[in-house]
């Protein structure tokens, strides 16, 4: 079994080759760190995220020597004047109902191959924070041939990209930016791995045996000072992880890190700046004896994630204390009393998307958007990019809310383009408190010619996710936060105001199977047979519906013939 | 093309056509019935074999050695079952979120269109609990159905427990790929109609029901599973759907595999297969088989809720425990290893089931017909329709040839409209007209509806007098008397041609089974020579008499005849399923025999009293 695990792994293309001790002060820094959240439905959610940051204009400078910073993606933001990257590969699929809002925002999809499933996924989303996007000489971007992008990106991360048709931007999204949603199936080859710190635990074999497994790179510039004079370069490079608690603790809710990675955490990496574990310790019946952390924690953090207040238990590797006592740090967790076996409590926004009818001519999409807030509405922005092959019906578009029609506030549909483009449809719908909300439209499926059929067509085609985008109202208003000084998971929770905060789901991607000839030789032989039949077709008619009358052998040939000239000469009728 | 566009050979040949027409169609109509009998004989039936490469070889080791747990299970489902005389709705909750299942519930209701005498039930709700075990990395977009089906009585408890141990034990593996949903129906066949047209967001057959909260994508496959004793002697394995649609010949050879493997004894049909095809025994006890199965799919019933997943293109078979006599018995074990493998095999699907055979018969668990090859027999059937076509057709080519008259023919086209007026009738008035009958006869709704459909059916008998009527004044040509009747017949044989074909087409077995009766006499029928020996065949072989035969000849093929009382029951029985499962799944029989054949029938019968 082992063997069939694809060993992918994090794209850690972080050890530059040497010369980091250097006496020259660092321009460059490290930070590290892990959240370890226990879920609603008794799963364990891990997030690593390691940020990388480098003050150097790679834009304008003509960098050369790199100390940190991964120099292929260095020389991709200087040779494409890109201005921000985001690159997630996901398998396996959020639960919203039972784990809560996304941590981070990836969709997922996933491609069987046999029982070593690799899969992934890309998300080129939108920026994440707010903070500014300093001013670059903008270069054209996206580049004019849009097959560039996919295949730069495909050397760099080992990955098969492929978009089906062109890439396109949503309306609402800012100008000039080449977005292509998701591509569902895109497979991820391979990977590197630097064993230092808290990449000790990434195993492979443990992070492949989880429920989710999401992988992602950003890259974007920042503000090295108010003023923004000048900028820096930060590479986010995250791995959120969800342990089956079922599976892994026989049905206990349990967990500590050897259990989970089979690993313990033994030293810092030397090469990081700020190494830390994070746990949340937040209890959710204001009752603060049904757990406990071992070992205890030295300091606790407070703050408004996701709309609710959250305890966090730090444990900070670079403090040489926390791992010289036991040359090891293995942070458990007990429940004191076992969490009762109820369903876990529903987040305010969640959703669900499938294909309705059957047969192979028409079906109907289907997406139910559930606001489960008892009191407050609030307006989410659905964005559903359906391939060209599921001909929409537009004026079947169907939203309803508690049996009424609900009018959305703002639509915007561009139609598709055979072999082209994907039809996109974006708009603005108010859920109302307490609601479940259907969208539907009913789409016709259309016949592929026979080689634009994929080697399994029988499998059916892909449908993306579709993106929902929501401030959904917060159970305790939250502080503006100093993005610098805080966490940085912190910067995975963008905020707008304190009284909202911002979620973006992703559906369920969907199998919708096309009409499909039956590529085989009975398929052959119907064709021959058709073929024959219909050119037979019309003899036999011609023949069964003509009457046929005996016309009189011509006697006297030559000699008649010549008398008839004559006689047509003369103007009298023929012998 | 020579041959009939040359004047003379083609004159020859139509003489040849008129001459022999009488033993040509007897030698067709031999030829077709003998086609059908060899079909169980080596050359004609073939092995079947795995198509399908992902589920190629039986490369998997199954582990359940839940047997204990899943006898504990039945144990209080059927304790707490007995409790409450429903379905225990919250135990099963909480037994499938104990084994780690996302579970949850859908309510239905239905209100049958007249009591349902044999299941004792007419306005029915109930609840559906399903649990579905999330792939790991997966993103649910494809799924497989394990099913067991709870009827009204207490059985199928321990095909519960069965589930529910294979959930406990499919749960802790990492290897799925696909999720799996564990559902439980109320009702056997309506819960799982409401469970799947819910689950497609469709309304087909007028079922209230709750919207279901969890999906699973796609579904790939299903098994249903019933089970009512700890241990078991067999497992027979049922394959024919709702309109006679069968699943994909690989799911069968897949259960064929594992039950080799696991050295279980598997029924087709409750029939052991036979081991020598070679002999002519082999052969003989695979023709019971193969009757047994004609007779089941030309019912177009589903013979187990796997058949109702076959129209939303889900394959899927029924799995039966059988518990008899036999020595040797088998435990919980050993079926659940057989479903493990199954399932394992079926997680391995790159592609829906589509390699194999769709359109097949069986004359034994590893042996098939494939379509091409028993197509020939209804073919035969058929041709001895178009013989006789032919033959009238010229006969009145030759009789028409000047003698146009100047009122036209009338004739043949009088009886077409009040037949089909019949049929519609027959369609439509016994379960709208069951209130009246109630109120004026003191009989139940169920009775006063298989009674006026009899009523309706014998009341079409009396048609020709009263078409005829009108006609006898208007027909004045003395010259062809016979051109009415002729004509009639013509448009009647094309009428029946046409049906038995589409029919076969989609439905073999039906269209078989109602070719060898309705055929011979169809091509007898003439208002000439012995009427009654005709109208006494004629009605012999009705659509309505056709079924009252299957019935007695199915239950000489389950070797438990039936009494000439019984089997008039049976048929009464028969007709209001056959109407109930019309309404409640769409079983296209009834509306096939009321609105196609039955006025078709009424057709040769005004031809066998024309005056």
């Amino acid at each position: 079994m082992a063997a069939a695990m694809p060993l992918a792994l994090l794209v850690l293309l972080l050890l530059g080759p040497g010369g980091w001790c250097l006496a020259e002060p660092p321009r460059d820094s490290l930070r590290e760190e892990l959240v370890i959240t226990p879920l609603p439905s008794g799963d364990v959610a891990a997030t690593f995220q390691f940020r990388t940051r480098w003050d150097s204009e790679l834009q304008r400078e003509g960098v050369s020597h790199y100390r940190l910073f991964p120099k292929a993606l260095g020389q991709l933001i200087s040779k494409y004047s890109l201005r921000e990257l985001h690159l997630s590969f996901t398998q396996g699929f959020w639960r919203t109902r039972y784990w809560g809002p996304p941590f981070l925002q990836a969709p997922s999809v996933w491609i069987n191959l046999g029982r070593s499933s690799v899969m992934s996924s890309q998300g080129s989303s939108a920026p994440l924070s707010t903070s500014s996007t300093p001013p670059t000489q903008s270069l054209p971007l996206p580049p004019s041939n849009p097959w560039v992008w996919p295949m730069t990106l495909t050397t760099t991360f080992c990955a098969m990209l492929c978009c089906r048709g062109r890439w396109s931007a949503p309306k609402t999204s800012p100008p000039g930016r080449s977005s292509c949603p998701v591509v569902p199936r895109a497979s991820l080859i391979s990977f590197h791995l630097l064993q230092a710190g808290l990449s000790v635990l990434l195993k492979a074999d443990r992070l492949f045996h989880t429920s989710y497994h999401s992988q992602a790179v950003h890259i974007r510039p920042v503000c090295r000072n108010a003023r923004c004079t000048s900028i820096s370069w930060e590479l986010r490079q995250t791995l959120s992880v969800v342990f089956d608690a079922f599976i892994t603790g026989q049905g206990k809710k349990d967990w500590s890190l050897f259990r989970m990675f089979s690993r313990t955490l033994t030293e810092p990496c030397p090469l990081a700046s700020e190494s830390r574990v994070y746990v949340d310790i937040t209890t959710y019946n204001q009752d603060n004896e049904t757990l406990e952390v071992h070992p205890p924690p030295t300091t606790t953090y407070q703050d408004v994630i996701l709309g609710t207040r959250k305890t966090y238990a730090i444990y900070d590797l670079l403090d040489t204390a926390m791992i010289n006592n036991s040359r090891n740090l293995n942070i458990q967790l007990k429940w004191k009393r076992p969490p009762e076996n109820e369903a876990p409590p529903v987040p305010f926004l969640h959703a669900q998307r499938y294909v309705s009818g059957y047969g192979l001519q028409k079906g109907e999409l289907s997406t139910l958007l559930y606001n489960t807030h008892p009191y407050r509405a609030f307006p989410v922005l659905l964005l559903d990019t359906v391939p060209w092959y599921l001909r929409l019906y537009v004026h079947t578009l169907t939203i309803t809310s508690k049996g009424k029609e609900n009018k959305p506030s703002y639509i915007h549909y561009q139609p598709a383009q055979d072999r082209l483009q994907p039809h996109l449809l974006e708009m603005l719908i108010q859920l109302p408190a307490n609601s479940v909300t259907k969208v539907s439209i009913q789409f016709e499926r259309a016949l592929l010619k026979w080689t634009e059929y994929t080697p399994d067509p029988n499998h059916g085609f892909y449908v993306s996710p579709s993106v929902l985008s929501a401030l959904v109202p917060s159970m305790v208003a939250a502080k503006p936060v100093d993005w610098e000084e805080s966490p940085l998971f912190n910067s995975l929770f963008p905020v707008s105001d304190g009284s909202n905060y911002f979620v973006r789901l992703y559906t369920e991607p969907l199998l919708v199977n096309l009409p499909t000839p039956d590529f085989s030789m009975p398929y052959n032989v119907i064709c021959l047979t058709c073929t024959v039949v219909a050119v037979c077709y019309g003899s036999f008619y011609n023949l069964l519906t003509r009457t046929f009358h005996i016309e009189e052998p011509r006697t006297g040939g030559l000699a008649k013939r010549l008398a008839n000239l004559i006689r047509r000469a003369r103007g009298v009728p023929p012998l | 093309m020579g041959l009939l566009s040359d004047p003379v050979r083609r004159r020859a040949l139509a003489r040849l056509v008129l001459r022999l027409n009488a033993p040509l169609c007897v030698l067709s109509y031999v030829a077709g019935i003998a086609w059908f009998l060899a079909l169980v004989f080596p050359p004609l039936t073939q092995r079947t074999y795995m198509s399908e490469n992902a589920m190629g070889s039986t490369m998997v080791e199954e582990q359940f050695a839940g047997g204990d747990r899943a006898r504990a299970f039945a144990r209080d489902f059927a304790a707490h079952r007995k409790k409450s005389g429903a379905l225990p709705v919250a135990w099963l909750e909480r037994t499938m979120r104990s084994v780690g299942l996302e579970v949850y519930t859908q309510s239905f209701s239905r209100k049958l269109p007249f009591p349902d005498e044999t299941h004792e039930r007419y306005m029915v709700s109930g609840t559906n609990v399903y649990g579905i075990l999330r792939a790991p990395r997966a993103a649910s977009t494809e799924s497989l159905v394990l099913t067991v089906p709870c009827g009204s009585d207490s059985t199928n408890s321990q095909a519960v427990g069965l589930l529910l141990a294979l959930a406990a034990h499919f749960r802790g593996q990492i290897y799925w790929a696909k999720d799996i949903v564990f559902l439980v129906t109320e009702h056997d066949l309506l819960g799982t109609e409401a469970w799947l047209e819910a689950y497609h967001d469709v309304n087909v057959t007028g079922m209230q029901s709750s919207p279901l909260q969890g999906r699973a994508g796609a579904i790939q496959a299903a098994v249903a599973l019933e089970l009512s004793s700890d241990v078991v002697t067999s497992l027979d394995v049922a394959v024919e759907g709702l309109n006679g649609q069968l699943p994909n010949l690989d799911l069968l050879n897949l259960f064929q595999t594992f039950c080799q493997k696991g050295g279980l004894l598997c029924t087709l049909q409750g029939k052991l297969q036979p081991e020598d095809w070679t002999s002519l025994d082999g052969p003989l006890q695979g023709l019971q088989t193969l009757l047994l199965m004609v007779l089941r799919q030309a019912s177009g019933r589903p013979h187990g809720s796997h058949g109702l997943f076959l129209r939303y293109r889900v394959e899927a078979l029924t799995l039966r425990g059988i518990n008899s006599f036999r020595q040797y018995k088998y435990d919980l074990v050993a079926v659940g290893k057989a479903l493990e493998g199954m399932f394992r095999k079926l997680n391995h699907l790159l592609e829906r089931l589509h390699q194999s055979f769709f359109l097949y018969l069986l004359p034994g668990l590893s042996r098939f017909v494939s379509i091409g090859l028993y197509m020939p027999a209804v073919g035969f059937l058929l041709l001895v329709l178009g013989l006789k076509a032919l033959e009238l057709w010229m006969q009145l080519h030759e009789a028409g040839m000047g003698l146009e008259e100047p009122g036209g023919a009338p004739g043949p086209s009088v009886p077409l409209p009040p037949s089909q007026a019949m049929g519609l009738a027959l369609y439509v008035l016994p379960v709208l007209g069951q209130h009246v009958a109630t109120q004026h006869f003191p009989v139940a709704e169920a009775e006063a509806v298989v009674l006026t459909l009899l009523a309706i059916y014998a009341a079409g008998l009396a048609l020709p007098h009263n078409t005829h009527r009108p006609l006898s004044y208007r027909v004045v040509s003395t010259q062809a008397p016979d051109r009415g009747w002729m004509a009639l017949k013509l448009v009647a044989l094309i009428y029946l041609a046409l049906q038995l074909g589409c029919i076969a087409l989609t439905n073999f077995s039906l269209g078989f089974l109602l070719a060898t009766t309705m055929v011979p006499t169809a091509a007898l029928a003439k208002p000439h020579g012995p009427r009654t020996l005709y109208a006494a065949l004629l009605v012999l072989t009705s659509p309505a008499a056709t079924l009252l035969g299957s019935l007695f000849l199915w239950r000489e093929l389950q070797e438990a005849p039936l009494s000439l009382a019984e089997g008039w029951q049976l048929f009464l029985a028969a007709l209001a399923q056959g109407v109930l499962e019309h309404h409640t799944y769409g079983a296209l029989l009834f509306p096939l025999l009321s609105l196609g054949l039955y006025p078709c029938w009424l057709l040769f019968w005004n031809v066998l009293f024309w005056k």
